[in-house]
C-alpha cells in the first residue's frame, strides 16, 4: 500500500450491541492490517446500539476496504466515513501541586478544560478539544512537569 | 412445546430439512448426541476425526447447494474442526457447525476441554454464536442457517455451553429472521447493469471471467446463455470448473497459475472484463501490474468487500449473478456477434499454438493421463473431489467437467486431507452418483482415518492416488526455484496402500500399467467399496503451463509441444 497517502480518517461504527460486537470490529483491523489510532465506545441512550469511533490511518483505498469490511461485519449496523465533523477528544492530566497552579488553570481554561479536582500532592485538571488542540495542549502541559496523561480518544459526530 | 436445549437443536435440525449430520461426540456434547440417539428426523455419520466431520459437511454442501452441518464437543473436538472452518469459509461454503462449551458458569476459569471458540473461528466463520441462554437458543439456530446461506454464504459456529443443553424451556422455532444489520443486497443496480450492457456491446476482445460464485448462485445455465448470446468467449477459475461445460467452444479453460495458455493470454488481451462471482485471487492474476493492462473492469459480485478489493473496477454491481444476469441477458439481444469474431480467432490460434497438452508414455503412467482416462471412464456421470497438489491442478485441467457441483475442492485454503472426506460428504448427498477422490501419496495421508469411516457406513468412494512419491507440487517448486534442493518432500517410505485399505475394511489396489488402471477403476465401480487405488505415475512430472509466483500472466513455463500426430 501507498504510504505517500495514509490520510487520517475518523469513522464512526453504529453495531447492535452485543457481547464480543468489539473484538469483532478490533480482530478484523488486526487481521487486516489496518491500524487503530484510537477507539471509543459506548452505548446510543435508549437503544440495543452501540456507537464506535475510530480514529484511523489510510489511502482512499484502504479506507473503502475498511468499510466495506466492517459492513460485512453482521453486527454492523452503519459505518459513517466522516467528511465534515465536529470531533472531540477529552484529557486528564494530572500534576503536582507545588506546580504553578495559576497557570496550570489558565492553560486548561484555554483548551475548553479546567482544575477538576485538587488533592494533597495532585491536581487534576480535564480538558476537550479538537485533537490538533489535544496535541499542543499537551505540549504545552509538559513544562508543569505531569505526573500522568490519560487521552480519552476521538469522538466526532457529522455536522 | 417444552423441550431440553439439546433437543431443539436436533429439532432445528430437522427442521432445517437437514437430513445427515456428520460429527463426532464428546463431553460438553453429550446430551445432544443423547437426543440423536433418540431421534430419527436426520442420520449422523461418526467420521474419524472431526476435521473430517466438517469436510464431509462441506462435501455434503458443495454437491448439493444446501447447507452442510456438522457437530463437535468443545475444546479439542473444535480446534479441530478448526481448519474445516477455514477451509468452507475461504470457499464461501454454507454451514452450520454446532460445537459443545464447558458449563457457562464455569466459562473463563480453564475449565476441562474448555477453548475461546468464538474467539478462534472469529476470523474464519462468516459469524459465530455463543449461547448464553435457552431462550436465545432457537432464534440463534434460525440465524445459523440462514447467514450459512443467505448473501455471500459461509460457514457458522454455533458453540453451546453443556448446561444450556440440558436445560427445559419453550421451544418454537421462528419462522423468519430479522437482522436489522445484515442485508445482503441480491438485486444489482439497474443503471450499472444498463451500462455495463453498453460496455460489452462497445467492446472488441471482451472476456468472461467466471468464478465460483457462479456456482454458488446456481447461475450456470445464465452464464451459458449469456455465452451463447454474446458469443464472447469465455475463462473459468478453478472453483468455477463445469460452469461452461467443458465441450462449450467458447471455455478457453483454466486460468491462473496453472491455466492454459489461451486463457492468460486472452485475460492479458482483453479489452472489457467482465467478472462473474470471481475475486481476483492472487493466483488468479499474478503480478497485479502486469493483470490485464488493457481492459475495463465489470465486476459482478455480491460482497461489495470483492469489489475494488484487489484491482479497480469501472463497473461495480454488487449483487447475486443470477438476478444480475437475468437483468443483463435482454439488454444484449441486439447485440453484434460478430463484433468479437476477430478476438475468437485469435483465441483460437493461441490455443492452437500451446494447447493444453502433456507428452504421454508408453513406460511409465502419466498422472495426466490418468485424469483424462478417468473422464473417458466416467465422465459426466462422476462426482470429483480433489485434495491440494499437483493432482489437483491436473484434475483441474484434465477433467472433463459439464457441470458446476461436479467438481469438488479446497481452492481457497489449499486444505490437504480436504478430498476424502468431502467425497465422503458427496457420496452421501448422491448416493447413486460415482464419487471419485483424486489425491496424492501426501494428502491422502492427512486424513486417511476416513477409510474406516466409508467402511462402516459403506460409502463407496474411490480414491485414486496419483503416487509420485513426492509432495509433488512443493518438490515441483524446488526443482525450479530452489536449485533441486528436495527438503522434506521425498516420501519414498511408504505404506502399503493395498494392505492399510484391507486393513480398514476397505479394497486396495497397486497400479502401475493403462490395462491396470482401466481393471482397477472398474473393480472398484463394481465392487461399492471404499477404495485406495494407488496409481504409479511419473515421479518428475510437472504441472505446467505455470506463472511462477508474482509474475506477470502471460509469462508462462509452458509445457514440451506434442508430436502433431498425438494431438488429433
Amino acid at each position: 500500500m501507498a504510504n505517500s497517502n495514509k490520510e487520517r480518517r475518523v469513522i464512526s461504527v453504529i453495531v447492535m450491541n452485543e457481547s464480543s460486537v468489539l473484538s469483532r470490529v478490533t480482530s478484523m483491523f488486526a487481521a487486516r492490517g489496518y491500524n487503530i489510532e484510537s477507539l471509543t465506545v459506548a452505548p446510543i441512550p435508549e437503544s440495543d446500539m452501540s456507537h464506535m469511533t475510530i480514529e484511523t490511518r489510510g489511502s482512499a483505498k484502504v479506507m473503502e476496504q475498511i468499510t466495506k469490511q466492517l459492513h460485512k461485519l453482521i453486527p454492523v449496523y452503519k459505518v459513517i466515513e466522516h467528511e465534515e465533523m465536529v470531533e472531540k477528544e477529552m484529557v486528564l492530566a494530572k500534576f503536582p501541586i507545588g506546580e504553578n497552579l495559576s497557570s496550570i488553570a489558565a492553560l486548561a481554561a484555554a483548551y475548553n478544560g479546567g482544575i477538576v479536582n485538587v488533592g494533597k500532592e495532585m491536581v487534576v485538571v480535564q480538558v476537550a478539544d479538537e485533537p490538533k488542540r489535544v496535541k499542543h495542549f499537551i505540549e504545552a502541559a509538559q513544562r508543569y512537569n505531569p505526573c500522568e496523561i490519560v487521552r480519552g480518544g476521538v469522538v466526532a459526530i457529522e455536522r | 412445546m417444552q423441550m431440553s436445549g439439546a433437543q431443539m437443536v436436533c429439532e432445528a435440525i430437522i427442521a432445517e430439512g437437514v437430513k445427515t449430520v456428520f460429527g463426532y461426540p464428546g463431553g460438553a456434547i453429550m446430551h445432544v448426541y443423547d437426543e440423536i440417539y433418540k431421534q430419527d428426523g436426520f442420520e449422523h455419520i461418526l467420521t474419524r476425526h472431526e476435521q473430517a466431520a466438517v469436510h464431509a459437511a462441506d462435501g455434503y454442501a458443495r454437491a448439493t447447494g444446501e447447507v452442510g452441518v456438522a457437530m463437535v464437543t468443545s475444546g479439542p473436538g473444535f480446534t479441530n474442526a478448526v481448519t474445516g472452518l477455514a477451509t468452507a469459509y475461504m470457499d464461501s461454503i454454507p454451514l452450520v457447525v454446532i460445537s459443545g462449551q464447558v458449563p457457562l458458569a464455569l466459562i473463563g476459569t480453564d475449565g476441562f476441554q474448555e477453548i475461546d471458540a468464538v474467539g478462534i473461528s472469529r476470523p474464519c466463520t462468516k459469524h459465530n454464536f455463543l449461547v448464553r441462554s435457552l431462550e436465545e437458543l432457537p432464534r440463534i439456530l434460525k440465524e445459523a442457517f440462514y447467514l450459512a446461506r443467505s448473501g455471500r454464504p459461509g460457514p457458522i459456529l454455533v458453540d453451546i455451553p453443556k448446561d444450556i443443553t440440558v436445560e427445559i424451556g419453550e421451544f418454537k422455532y421462528p419462522d423468519s429472521v430479522s437482522i436489522p444489520s445484515y442485508k445482503p443486497t441480491y438485486k444489482g443496480n439497474n443503471r450499472q447493469i444498463e451500462k455495463a450492457a453498453e460496455a460489452i456491446k462497445k467492446a472488441k476482445k471482451p472476456l468472461l471471467y467466471i468464478g465460483g460464485g457462479v456456482v454458488l448462485s446456481n447461475a450456470y445455465k445464465l452464464v451459458r446463455e449469456l455465452a451463447e448470446k454474446t458469443q464472447i468467449p469465455a475463462v473459468e477459475t478453478l472453483m468455477a470448473r463445469g460452469v461452461m461445460g467443458a465441450d462449450n467452444p467458447l471455455l478457453l479453460g483454466m486460468l491462473g497459475m496453472h491455466g492454459n495458455y489461451a486463457s492468460n493470454m486472452a485475460m492479458s488481451e482483453t479489452d472489457l472484463i467482465i467478472s462473474l462471482g470471481a475475486r481476483f485471487d492472487d493466483r488468479v492474476t499474478g503480478k497485479l501490474s502486469e493483470f490485464a493492462k488493457y481492459a475495463d473492469i465489470i465486476h459482478v459480485d455480491i460482497d461489495p468487500a470483492n469489489i475494488s478489493k484487489l484491482v479497480d473496477v469501472d463497473y461495480p454491481i454488487v449483487g447475486d449473478v443470477s438476478v444480475v444476469l437475468q437483468k443483463m441477458l435482454p439488454l444484449l439481444d441486439d447485440v453484434n456477434t460478430d463484433r468479437y469474431q476477430a478476438w475468437r480467432e485469435i483465441l483460437k490460434r493461441y490455443d492452437e499454438l500451446h494447447p493444453q497438452s502433456y507428452v504421454d508414455s508408453d513406460e511409465v503412467i502419466k498422472p495426466q493421463w490418468a485424469i483424462e482416462r478417468l473422464g473417458e471412464l466416467v465422465g459426466e456421470d462422476a462426482i470429483i473431489t480433489s485434495d491440494v497438489g499437483q493432482h489437483q491442478m491436473w484434475a483441474a485441467q484434465h477433467y472433463p467437467f459439464d457441470r458446476p457441483r461436479q467438481w469438488i475442492n479446497s481452492g481457497g485454503l489449499g486444505t490437504m486431507g480436504f478430498g476424502f472426506p468431502a467425497a465422503i460428504g458427496a457420496k452421501k448427498a448422491y448416493p447413486e452418483k460415482t464419487v471419485i477422490n483424486i489425491t496424492g501419496d501426501g494428502s491422502i495421508l492427512m486424513n486417511m482415518q476416513e477409510l474406516v469411516t466409508a467402511a462402516e457406513y459403506k460409502i463407496p468412494v474411490i480414491n485414486v492416488i496419483l503416487n509420485n512419491h513426492f509432495l509433488g507440487m512443493v518438490r515441483q517448486w524446488q526443482t525450479f526455484f530452489y536449485e533441486k534442493r528436495y527438503s522434506e518432500t521425498d516420501l519414498t517410505f511408504q505404506p502399503n496402500w493395498k494392505a492399510l485399505a484391507e486393513a480398514c475394511g476397505g479394497i486396495g489396489y497397486d497400479v502401475t500399467t493403462k490395462e491396470e488402471f482401466d481393471a482397477a477403476l472398474k473393480d472398484a465401480i463394481a465392487q461399492d467399496k471404499v477404495c485406495f487405488m494407488n496409481v504409479a505415475v511419473n515421479r518428475f512430472e510437472n504441472v505446467l503451463p505455470m506463472v511462477p509466483a508474482g509474475g506477470a500472466l502471460f509469462n508462462m513455463m509452458l509445457p514440451p509441444k506434442v508430436e502433431q500426430e498425438e494431438e488429433k
